[in-house]
């Protein structure tokens, strides 16, 4: 049985090029599942997997959970409001805690960055990130890799332009991180206030105007704008925002013929997207959708074997 | 060896009552005690001039006890200890009890510093008058910068009718925006809020220009960016103001990449810099432009530092790792020599809190350490007498470091 190397999965950082293409291999082939009449695979059967979100989330929780399901596995949901974590407990104490009913997988979502580091070092079970704070969220940057490679034909040599707030983003640090490990050419737009110190370290090209993110790109990517950011002085107001970095059908002449749309959700339609680009054909906004749960059945399967590992380091 | 008369040689130091009777290269007349320094240096007392105890309020971080025994095995032979405790030291009351309690407890010299503020809320002055009657040595609202320019004004207006030294944490906490690491590659890529350099860097300007104004004496504490440093040196160069500085042990050998495993025990304010930040520091202590070596000792409780990083506490503890640190990596090697050693660590912090201390005279208080250059250690929190094990050295070997510990003539401490 191919596996990853490591116990767990905490960043794109830590995967290699041939990681990443294991993953988007077994998720092609795991995609067929969702297509069968019984959409159901025995890879996990006996397994279990804890959910431990501490951060409202529909669409990444949901499609966990699906992908669990399709993959037989025996699921625990742990959500804050229901945790004892408004009861002052601890994280390590949950995890510890958790540990004890022996999981063999957590799936772990965190308003903290590095939340799933402290899990994966205390835990034997294997852990997977799906969402810290600002860090990553290495299997959306993965369904992301999926959904323009099955568009595309392969990731080397494209130009990806991702638009909005950076700083706030695990997406755009996930995507950026992956895309330019696979040879991509990944620039990264938005209003100067939002774009993090050094971000050009990470392997992007960093720009204000949108024209120059967009033209020639084969994939535009765009980030949701949250509300808060016009009352933290980070914006002047959402219409400006549209004005200066909002995709239009206009703007998107300027990409290259064949260009496709991407957006990790939830969109907010006249923020950051016209609700014809958002609906275009050239839109992929739903393929991302549905290469998510592909995608994160090839991690768990990959991940399955590997509890019990000396605890993932960071490579640096 | 003593910096203040520029006394550097072999010799015998007799003591008596106490106090430092005579210093010469060889003394006759037996002692009731002898130790044998052959082959060690001998210096004024070492002075943490900021360190955090913890009592009254934290006791199970730190206490008083635990954290003068630990500066003891550190090598120094006084601390200074920072006002925010619960209750913060801002009355004559909590100032009293802190030095009750020294006496009760510690084998070491304990000089309180006093709230500039009281609650430390940068609102109204403390009463600063009362805490000097009762024995503060400087003011200070350290972990909570005075944010208003009016409020430090006055307070340093105030401050000279006492001679007193103000203590200020450089930090615009608008700038600082809730960050907890340092703001550059490593906070992007961690995604953690970053702290702005300028952040410290505008309010080391600001009171680089209200000690112009006022005459006060400022100390900045903690500095921690290049830009900070050469506004200080800058200041100086132009004269007229009574500004000086301190840098602790972890912000000249960690940088920012230190955290990159997440480590709460990589986690202080002012956060860990760039590489270009700590090599001006280093220069800093070579050159004289850095005044003083502090440790910004800053027990926690494990429980309190194991969460998640952006939850954790900020400090980390210095008493004990301090001088062995900077001892292997700067005197060993020769960027600064034993004297500039003993400027950092005693001669300066006396003078800047007005303390008869950091000399080796006769007639001087016996505050002495003993520094042994040859002495292998490992560094290991579980073995440390203070309670705070948040140290980011651990496993560190080093080659040099106290070898004993003396305070008014009585061994408190010897390896």
């Amino acid at each position: 049985m191919a596996s990853l190397s490591q116990k767990d999965l905490l960043s794109i950082e830590q995967l290699s090029v041939d990681d990443i293409g294991l993953v988007l291999d077994t998720a092609e082939a795991l995609r067929e599942v969702s297509a069968r009449a019984v959409k159901k695979v025995p890879a996990l059967r006996g397994k279990t997997v804890i959910n431990l979100f501490f951060e409202p989330s529909t669409r990444t929780r949901s499609s966990f959970e699906l992908a669990e399901k399709r993959l037989s596995a025996d699921i625990l949901n742990f959500s804050a409001s229901s945790s004892s974590v408004t009861k002052g407990e601890t994280l390590l104490d949950t995890a510890r805690n958790l540990e004890a009913m022996a999981p063999d997988i957590i799936v772990i979502r965190h308003a903290s960055a590095g939340a799933p580091h402290l899990l994966g070092t205390e835990c034997r079970s294997s852990v997977v990130n799906a969402g810290d704070g600002m860090h990553e969220h290495p299997t959306q940057a993965l369904l992301d890799a999926l959904t323009v490679r099955s568009m595309k034909g392969r990731l080397e040599g494209l130009k990806l332009a991702i638009i909005g707030d950076i700083s706030h983003s695990r997406v755009a640090r996930s995507d950026t991180l992956l895309f330019h490990k696979m040879g991509a050419e990944v620039w990264v737009c938005g209003p100067p206030t939002l774009i993090p110190a050094d971000f050009h370290l990470l392997g992007a090209r960093v720009t204000g105007f949108m024209e120059e993110a967009i033209e020639g790109a084969d994939v535009v990517m765009m980030l949701r704008l949250q509300n808060e950011r016009q009352n933290e002085a980070f914006i002047p107001s959402t219409r400006e925002y549209f004005n200066l970095y909002g995709l239009s059908r206009e703007r998107m002449r300027g990409a290259r013929k064949n260009a496709i749309v991407m957006h990790p959700g939830p969109m907010n339609r006249g923020v950051e997207i016209e609700s014809e680009v958002a609906d275009a054909d050239y839109s992929v906004i739903l393929d991302q959708v549905a290469n998510g749960v592909a995608t994160r059945m090839a991690v768990l399967y990959l991940l399955s074997g590997n509890s019990g590992l000396k605890p993932g380091r960071e490579s640096r | 060896m003593d910096p203040s008369r520029k006394f550097d040689r072999v010799a015998d130091v007799a003591i008596d009552d106490g106090r430092i009777v005579e210093i010469a290269p060889r003394i006759a007349q037996k002692g009731r005690r002898e130790v044998d320094a052959r082959g060690l240096a001998v210096l004024p007392g070492f002075i943490d001039m900021h360190v955090h105890l913890r009592e009254p309020g934290r006791e199970d971080a730190e206490t008083i006890e635990t954290g003068t025994a630990a500066a003891a095995r550190g090598g120094f032979t006084a601390v200074a200890c920072m006002p925010n405790t619960q209750p913060v030291n801002d009355s004559e009351a909590v100032t009293t009890y802190i030095l009750k309690r020294a006496r009760e407890v510690s084998k070491i010299a304990v000089y309180p510093i006093g709230a500039i503020t009281r609650g430390s809320r940068g609102e109204t002055l403390a009463e600063i008058g009362e805490m000097v009657r009762a024995g503060i040595v400087a003011i200070s609202d350290d972990g909570h910068p005075v944010s208003d320019g009016q409020v430090m004004r006055r307070a340093l207006e105030y401050s000279r009718l006492f001679n007193l030294p103000v203590i200020d944490h450089c930090e615009d906490e608008a700038l600082a925006a809730g960050g907890v690491v340092h703001e550059g590659y490593w906070s992007t890529k961690l995604g953690l809020r970053g702290i702005s350099p300028a952040a410290e860097e505008v309010q080391v300007a600001r009171d680089a220009i209200l000690a112009r104004q006022t005459g006060a004496r400022i100390h900045i504490a903690h500095l921690s960016t290049r830009k900070s440093l050469e506004t200080v040196t800058r200041a100086r160069r132009e004269g007229g103001v009574n500004l000086t500085c301190e840098v602790t042990p972890h912000h000249l050998l960690l940088t920012d990449e230190r955290v990159a495993a997440y480590d709460t025990h990589a986690k202080m304010n002012p956060p860990l810099r760039g590489r270009d930040d700590v090599d001006a520091l280093v220069e800093g202590i070579a050159s004289g432009a850095v005044d003083v070596i502090a440790t910004d000792h800053a027990p926690h409780t494990l429980g309190d530092k194991m969460l998640e990083f952006d939850r954790a506490p900020f400090g980390v503890v210095g008493l004990e790792t301090a001088v062995s640190l900077v001892c292997d990596r700067f005197v060993r090697p020769g960027v600064i020599g034993l004297g500039r050693l003993a400027e950092l660590f005693s001669l300066n912090p006396a003078r800047i809190l007005n303390l008869e201390r950091g000399t080796l005279t006769p007639g001087a208080w016996a505050d002495i350490t003993v520094l042994d250059l040859g002495r292998q250690t490992e560094v290991r929190a579980a073995t440390f007498a203070s309670r705070g094990r948040n140290t980011p050295f651990e496993g560190w070997s080093l080659c040099g470091g106290p070898a004993m510990t003396v305070v008014r003539g009585k061994v408190v401490w010897s390896a």
